[in-house]
């Protein structure tokens, strides 16, 4: 569970105040807003790279306002994803299980399992500057995905991709959300990917407010 | 315009081609086999080297902090780092000489280096490596923030919530992708060691065979009126200058991913 309580974030002159919302465990919600009004904003205090004024983040009911972003457990898929470029993709893979010091037969396991899951145990080897949009998206997927996260934090993840591949991705978006209990908050403008992810809508206004909606068409 | 650009590289050949044709290989070898300027050149290398080590050493970090933290006193740290570059550079071996032995309620940077640590500074050789670098760390500062600049701290901002501390976030993800920058800073700290002369001339001096480098050779040479001695070495200081900077040039490229 994410839930946000009276959360103020100061991001330069930026300002967000007041914001409050709630996402039950294992549950998929979808954020949107337009571009300006603080969405990525709200990603990086979640994942604890942007300080908090006021108010209190939870994760699974516990007060993580202050935790560092190794310690919440978190996912993350930045909007420009952010491979680490020196490293194979297996390397990006392993990164997270490497620092917790899983062992290196825990970790090639753990390695194989999602490569399974996301189609992409031809690329292990790779470096990852010579992978498409899609297999980037992927990588960075299971990167973010590997030390079995509590929460999935997703920005913009298909808003660089062509038809055929955002297709693909919101298929394997479906079968992570099956196949792993993680709570995902996903962010996007695009309202047809709310319909077909999404159980949960969160709409940031104009104002700094968040008015959620539950998805009936899931 | 490549005909203006090229009229540089034409003065540089000529600048050369000048040197080369006023010299001859007798004076050439005559100086090399001196005794003063092989300890010179000995100096030279040395010195540089350390220099440029402790430049790229300083100038990585202080390059990330500046590039990636917001903190008070940072624009006079920024501002600060670039005095070198602007001072002239006698002024700063002036400064040097001062700083080391100015009293502070009587206390004497200089006396307390050599009584109570027996590592003398002023006139010795650690001040030749101290001149060369108070030049070359700037400019090691400015490259390596210019590196970090370039690099996306979003790579630095997944592999924390990945579980890396801030540091490890740094050795790990900013570092590796940091490598040309570094060749860079390294190369440039260590030509600019090479052709520092006014700071070393005051607060190293240019004692044969102590304190003398190759920059300091050639005004001793000067100054006896040895020109076609103080041509060989500067045309020495040529020859070691391209072929360090082939060397860490050809290193860069294969360290680069």
């Amino acid at each position: 569970m994410i839930e946000l309580q009276a959360v103020d974030i100061q991001a330069g002159s930026f300002r967000l105040s007041d914001v409050s919302f709630i996402i039950p465990t294992g549950e998929y919600a979808i954020l949107m807003g337009k571009t300006g009004r603080g969405k990525t904003t709200i990603l990086e205090a979640i994942c604890g790279l942007r300080e908090v004024q006021n108010g209190f983040i939870l994760i699974d009911n516990q007060d993580v306002t202050q935790w560092s972003p190794g310690a919440r457990h978190i996912g993350y898929v930045p909007q420009d994803l952010a491979l680490f470029p020196t490293l194979s993709v297996r390397e990006n893979l392993a990164f997270g299980l490497r620092l917790a010091k899983y062992s290196r037969s825990h970790t090639a396991e753990r390695i194989e399992q999602l490569a399974d899951l996301l189609g992409i145990s031809a690329l292990l080897s790779r470096r990852v500057q010579g992978l498409s949009g899609g297999e980037s998206q992927r990588v960075a997927l299971g990167r973010a995905l590997a030390a079995w996260p509590k929460i999935l934090i997703l920005d913009e993840p298909l808003s660089a991709l062509d038809m055929d591949t955002r297709t693909e991705m919101i298929e394997l978006l479906r079968t992570v959300k099956k196949t792993t209990a993680v709570t995902i908050l996903h962010v996007t403008h695009n309202p047809g990917e709310a319909t077909q992810v999404a159980d949960l809508r969160l709409e940031l206004t104009a104002a700094g407010e968040i008015h959620a909606f539950r998805n009936t068409s899931q | 315009m490549g005909g203006l650009s090229s009229l540089f590289v034409l003065l540089m050949v000529a600048l050369l081609v000048a040197d080369v044709s006023f010299s001859s290989w007798q004076s050439f070898a005559e100086a090399l086999a001196k005794p003063e300027i092989q300890a010179a050149c000995r100096l030279t290398m040395i010195s540089c080297t350390l220099a440029a080590i402790l430049s790229v050493w300083v100038a990585t970090p202080m390059g990330y902090l500046l590039s990636r933290y917001r903190f008070p006193g940072r624009v006079a740290i920024d501002t600060l780092v670039d005095i070198p570059i602007v001072l002239p550079p006698l002024v700063l071996g002036l400064s040097l000489l001062i700083l080391f032995h100015q009293p502070f309620w009587g206390w004497r940077l200089e006396d307390f280096l050599k009584d109570k640590l027996h590592f003398p500074v002023t006139f010795h050789w650690p001040a030749v490596v101290l001149a060369q670098f108070s030049v070359s760390c700037a400019f090691a500062i400015r490259t390596m923030r210019v590196t970090f600049d370039q690099i996306n701290p979003r790579c630095e901002h997944v592999a924390r919530t990945l579980g890396c501390t801030r540091g490890q976030a740094f050795m790990l993800i900013a570092l590796p992708q940091a490598w040309r920058g570094v060749i860079t800073a390294g190369t440039i700290a260590w030509a600019r060691a090479l052709g520092e002369f006014g700071p070393i001339l005051v607060f190293a001096g240019s004692t044969r065979m102590k304190t003398e480098v190759l920059s300091t050779s050639v005004f001793l040479e000067l100054s006896v009126g040895k020109l076609e001695a103080a041509v060989a070495v500067s045309l020495l200081m040529v020859a070691m200058a391209v072929i360090v900077l082939i060397v860490l040039r050809l290193l860069g490229t294969g360290l680069s991913p």
